[in-house]
C-alpha cells in the first residue's frame, strides 16, 4: 500500500511488521517521532509488544540487551548524544552476539550543542562491531529495518539503520507499505539459538580469559581473542549473507536491488561522488548537472557501511580518474572516515598507484549547515578534472569565516 | 544459526565446580570437627549445623556428624569460630604434613 | 507475614559451587549461597561488575547454578526490566528476575537506573550487597563506605563523608517492599527475599556483607564483625513494607532488650578505623546512642510502658 508519511513513521511501521517485541526508548529529536509512534500502535493495541520507557539510552541498550538475551526480538532508536551514551552497550550487544535492531537518526553531537543533521555519531560508532546500513530515503528506511531483522537473526549480529535527521526523518514522501502477510513469510518469528531459561541454565558474558581454558567437559574453550575474532570473521560472513536477504526479499516483494551501493550514471564515469545517506539523492542533481556540461560524472551511495564491502566497492570505482567523497563526519586530525575506507580499498583491489584513480575528500554539513547544490556543483567541478586530486586532500565545503 | 555453533561464539558459562581450581590448596589451618564434641555427632541426629550454615563456600555437609569438602575447604575459620560448642579446632597444615 | 525459618527448614540443595575465587572468609558466599536458597532454581539473575562476578566464576566455568547475565556495571536494574519484558513478551509466567549488584552497582553507578525501574513498578527483586567499597577493584571507597573507613583512595585521613543511606532512597520511590539484611543473620536474609518476592515491583534488600581484606580482620571473624555491627546498633535490621517501617530479628532484639554492644568493639576490630581519633569514635557513638533512644521511646510509645 503506497502512504506519504515522514522517515519515521516508515521505520515504525518497519518495527511493526517486523515484530518486535520489546522495545526501549529514551526521547531524542529528531528520533521521537519514530518511538512515540511505536507507543502509540502498542497502547492502541495495534503492535504486540512490551514498549519500556527508560530513564536513559543507557538503560534503553541495557533492556533490549537483556531481553535479546532472554530470547526476545527487540528494538531500540536513538540519535546524537543518546547514542554516545550507549557507547559502552554497543560494544557489549555486538560481544554478545545479540540480533538487535536499532535506528540511528543521524544527527550531529555535541559540544557545543547541535539538533541538526550530520552523520558524525553513527560514524563515530563504526567499530563497535555492528552492522551499518545508510538509507537514502523512506522505502529504503522501511525496507531496510525489516531487513536488518532478517539480518541479524541470521548472523547474530546487531545491526544499525541509519537514515538522515529532518532530512528523511521528519519529511512526508510516498513509499510503499509492505504487506503484513508477506513479511511474516519474509522474516518468521525469532527463534533464539540460546536464551537464558532455568530449564537451560548458563551464565551470559563472564569474564573471559587472555587464553584458551577448559571447559566443564574437558574441551577446550576459546579465549577472550577468539570470541572477537569470530565477531570478525562473521561481520564479513554479513556480506554475502545480505545478498541473501536481499534476494529473498525480492522474491517476496518484488522489489530490491544492489544491497551494498548504489551507483546512478557511473557505468562510463570519470569522476565518481560517493557519499552516505540522502546527500547521495541530493548529489544527483549535480551530476545530471555536470553530464550536460560534458562531465562524465556519477554518484554511488554506500548503504552497508560495516562490513564495508571493500572489494565490490573497489571494483565499482577502478574504472574511473577521481572519486569525490563527500562527508558529514570526519576522524578529526586525519579525514572522513568512509575517504580512508575507500582509499584503503582501492590499495587492496586495484592495481599500481598509477592505474588507481585519485580520492579527494569534502567535509560538509556538519550540524546542519546548509548544502546547496551551487556549492556542491563548485566542489564537484573543481575535482573533476585530471588533476583535480592534487592539494588539500581534505577540502571543507561552506565555512565562513570573518 | 544452530544452537551448537552460537554457543561457542559467545561467552556462555556452563555450570561447574572448581572455577579456581582445587580451592583447598588456599588453606594454611585445616579444621577438624570433634564429632564428640559436635552437637549432631553428639546427639546422633540432624541438629544445629550453624557450620553448615555459615560456610561461605558450602563445603559443610548437613550430615551427622558434618563433613567437611577439604578439596575446596579454603580454610577461612568461620565454621570454627561460630561453632557454638567449639567442636572445631583449626589445625595447621603443615604439621599433618609432617605426620 | 512473619516467618522465621530455621537451619533445619532451609533447603539442603547447593546453588552455588565449591572452588569458586571469592576470597576466604567471603561474607558474600554466605549470602549469595543462602540467597540462592531462598530464590530457587526458577531464577534470572543480573550481574553487574563487582566481587560477585568473580565468585560467579570466569569462562567457561559457571559457579552458580541459575542462569545469569553479566551486565555493564551502570544497567542491572534496567537489564532485569528487559529480561521482564521479554519473559512477557514471550509468554514465559513464574519465573523470578532478579538483579544481584555491588554497593558501588547500586548507590553509585547503578542508581539512576534502578530509581528508573522502580518509578515504572518493574516486577522484580533488587539485591544490593554492600561491602562498603569497591572491593573487587582493590578497595577505593563508595557511596557507602563508612566515616573515617581508610580505603585505597581515602588512604591517610580515611573517608571524610558519612555512609549514604541507599535504603532510604528506595524507600522514598514508596515502592512496596524495602528491607536491609547481613551476611552474618542468614536466617533473617533468607525469610526477608521469601517474602521480598511476595510484593509487586521492585522490591529492595540491601546486605551488609563483611570484607576480610577490604576492612582488614581476620577470615575466621567476618560474622563475629557483621554481627558487632548489628549489635552496635550501627547497622539496623529493618524493613519498610507499604511505608511502614519496622526492626526485625537482632536490631528488635536490642529494642526488647536495651542493650546496644559499645561501637567501639566493631571500629576495634577492624583495620580500616585504625587513624579514627577517640573523638570521632565517641561522636559517632553519641549518635548511635541518640538514635536509638528515639526508637526505645516510640516503641514504648507504640508498646505501651511496661
Amino acid at each position: 500500500m503506497q502512504i506519504i508519511e515522514t522517515g519515521n513513521v516508515a521505520a515504525a511501521l518497519g518495527v511493526k511488521l517486523a515484530r518486535a517485541q520489546v522495545i526501549a526508548a529514551y526521547p531524542i529529536t529528531p528520533q521521537t517521532p519514530l518511538t512515540e509512534k511505536l507507543s502509540e500502535f502498542i497502547e492502541s493495541g495495534e503492535m504486540q509488544a512490551e514498549y519500556v520507557p527508560v530513564e536513559s539510552e543507557h538503560s534503553a541498550l541495557a533492556v533490549c540487551i537483556a531481553a535479546s538475551s532472554a530470547g526476545a526480538r527487540s528494538f531500540t532508536a536513538t540519535s546524537a548524544n543518546g547514542l554516545l551514551y550507549m557507547h559502552e552497550q554497543i560494544h557489549w550487544a555486538a560481544g554478545a552476539r545479540l540480533p538487535l535492531v536499532m535506528c540511528v537518526v543521524n544527527r550531529g553531537v555535541g559540544a557545543p550543542w547541535t539538533i541538526w543533521n550530520d552523520h558524525q555519531d553513527s560514524i563515530s560508532q563504526r567499530d563497535t562491531g555492528w552492522i551499518q546500513i545508510y538509507a537514502n530515503d523512506h522505502q529504503q528506511i522501511i525496507d531496510s529495518v525489516i531487513k536488518a531483522f532478517a539480518l541479524a537473526e541470521e548472523v547474530m549480529i546487531p545491526v544499525m539503520v541509519c537514515y538522515d535527521g529532518y532530512i528523511l526523518s521528519h519529511t512526508h514522501m510516498p513509499f510503499d507499505v509492505p504487506e503484513e502477510r508477506l513479511v511474516d513469510e519474509f522474516l518468521p518469528p525469532y527463534l533464539p539459538p540460546y536464551s537464558l531459561d532455568p530449564a537451560d541454565p548458563a551464565n551470559l558474558n563472564t569474564v573471559t580469559m587472555p587464553d584458551v581454558r577448559p571447559d566443564v567437559r574437558g574441551d577446550t574453550a576459546p579465549g577472550y581473542m577468539e570470541i572477537r575474532y569470530l565477531l570478525h570473521k562473521d561481520m564479513l560472513e554479513a556480506i554475502p549473507a545480505f545478498e541473501r536477504v536481499e534476494e529473498r526479499f525480492r522474491s517476496v516483494f518484488g522489489r530490491g536491488s544492489n544491497p551494498y551501493i548504489e551507483p546512478y550514471r557511473c557505468e562510463d564515469a570519470d569522476y565518481i561522488a560517493v557519499a552516505l545517506g540522502s546527500l547521495s539523492y541530493h548529489l544527483r542533481d549535480v551530476v545530471d548537472t555536470l553530464r550536460n556540461e560534458g562531465v562524465r560524472a556519477g554518484v554511488m551511495s554506500v548503504h552497508l557501511y560495516r562490513p564495508f564491502p571493500d572489494e565490490l566497492i573497489a571494483r565499482a570505482l577502478s574504472g574511473c580518474s577521481g572519486v569525490v567523497v563527500f562527508e558529514k563526519a570526519l576522524s578529526y586530525g586525519y579525514q572522513g572516515a568512509l575517504c580512508s575506507d575507500i582509499k584503503s580499498a582501492l590499495y587492496r583491489h586495484t592495481g599500481e598507484p598509477g592505474g588507481r584513480p585519485f580520492v579527494v575528500n569534502y567535509i560538509l554539513g556538519l550540524g546542519g549547515r546548509e548544502i546547496t547544490t551551487p556549492d556542491l556543483l563548485d566542489a564537484m567541478r573543481s575535482s573533476c578534472s585530471p588533476d583535480g586530486g592534487s592539494g588539500d586532500e581534505t577540502r571543507w565545503i561552506g565555512l565562513r569565516f570573518s | 544459526m544452530k544452537q551448537r555453533d552460537y554457543r561457542k561464539k559467545i561467552s556462555l558459562s556452563e555450570t561447574g565446580p572448581g572455577d579456581a581450581g582445587k580451592t583447598g590448596s588456599w588453606r594454611i589451618l585445616r579444621p577438624v570437627i570433634d564429632p564428640q564434641v559436635c552437637i549432631p555427632g553428639r546427639r546422633n541426629a540432624p541438629a544445629c549445623y550453624i557450620c553448615w550454615l555459615y560456610c561461605p563456600d558450602g563445603v559443610i555437609s548437613r550430615t551427622v556428624p558434618p563433613g567437611i569438602d577439604y578439596q575446596y575447604c579454603k580454610g577461612c575459620g568461620i565454621c570454627a569460630e561460630e561453632c557454638p560448642t567449639k567442636a572445631i579446632t583449626m589445625v595447621e597444615e603443615s604439621s599433618l604434613l609432617k605426620e | 507475614m512473619h516467618v522465621k525459618t530455621t537451619i533445619l527448614d532451609l533447603p539442603e540443595e547447593e546453588l552455588v559451587n565449591p572452588g569458586n575465587r571469592a576470597c576466604a572468609g567471603c561474607a558474600l558466599g554466605i549470602a549469595y549461597r543462602v540467597g540462592l536458597k531462598a530464590l530457587g532454581k526458577n531464577t534470572l539473575i543480573v550481574v553487574p561488575p563487582s566481587c560477585l562476578t568473580v565468585l560467579q566464576g570466569l569462562y567457561p566455568i559457571a559457579a552458580t547454578k541459575l542462569p545469569s547475565l553479566n551486565v555493564t556495571f551502570a544497567s542491572t536494574a534496567a537489564a532485569a526490566t528487559g529480561l521482564l519484558a521479554a519473559l512477557k513478551a514471550t509468554g514465559r509466567k513464574g519465573i523470578n528476575v532478579v538483579g544481584w549488584a555491588g554497593d558501588g552497582g547500586t548507590s553509585d553507578i547503578g542508581l539512576q537506573a534502578l530509581s528508573g525501574a522502580c518509578e515504572r513498578g518493574d516486577d522484580f527483586l533488587f539485591i544490593c550487597y554492600d561491602n562498603e567499597g569497591y572491593m573487587n577493584t582493590g578497595v577505593q571507597r563508595s557511596g557507602t563506605t563508612p566515616q573515617w573507613a581508610l580505603t585505597a583512595n581515602t588512604p591517610i585521613k580515611g573517608k571524610l563523608q558519612p555512609k549514604k543511606d541507599v535504603a532510604a532512597i528506595l524507600a522514598a520511590h514508596n515502592i512496596e517492599y524495602v528491607a536491609t539484611t547481613s551476611a552474618a543473620y542468614p536466617l533473617d536474609l533468607y525469610d526477608k527475599i521469601k517474602k521480598a518476592l511476595t510484593f509487586q515491583g521492585v522490591k529492595y534488600l540491601h546486605i551488609h556483607i563483611p570484607c576480610p581484606p577490604g576492612w582488614g580482620f581476620e577470615p575466621r571473624y567476618a560474622v563475629k564483625v557483621g554481627k558487632l555491627a548489628v549489635e552496635s546498633g550501627l547497622f539496623e535490621l529493618c524493613e519498610i513494607e507499604k511505608s511502614q517501617f519496622r526492626h526485625t530479628g537482632a536490631s528488635l532484639k536490642i529494642i526488647e532488650k536495651r542493650r546496644l554492644v559499645p561501637v567501639r568493639d566493631y571500629l576495634k576490630a577492624q583495620s580500616r578505623f585504625k587513624t579514627m581519633s577517640e573523638a570521632e569514635t565517641e561522636k559517632i557513638q553519641e549518635s548511635i546512642t541518640r538514635r536509638w533512644e528515639g526508637y526505645f521511646k516510640s516503641f514504648d510509645d507504640i508498646n505501651g510502658e511496661e
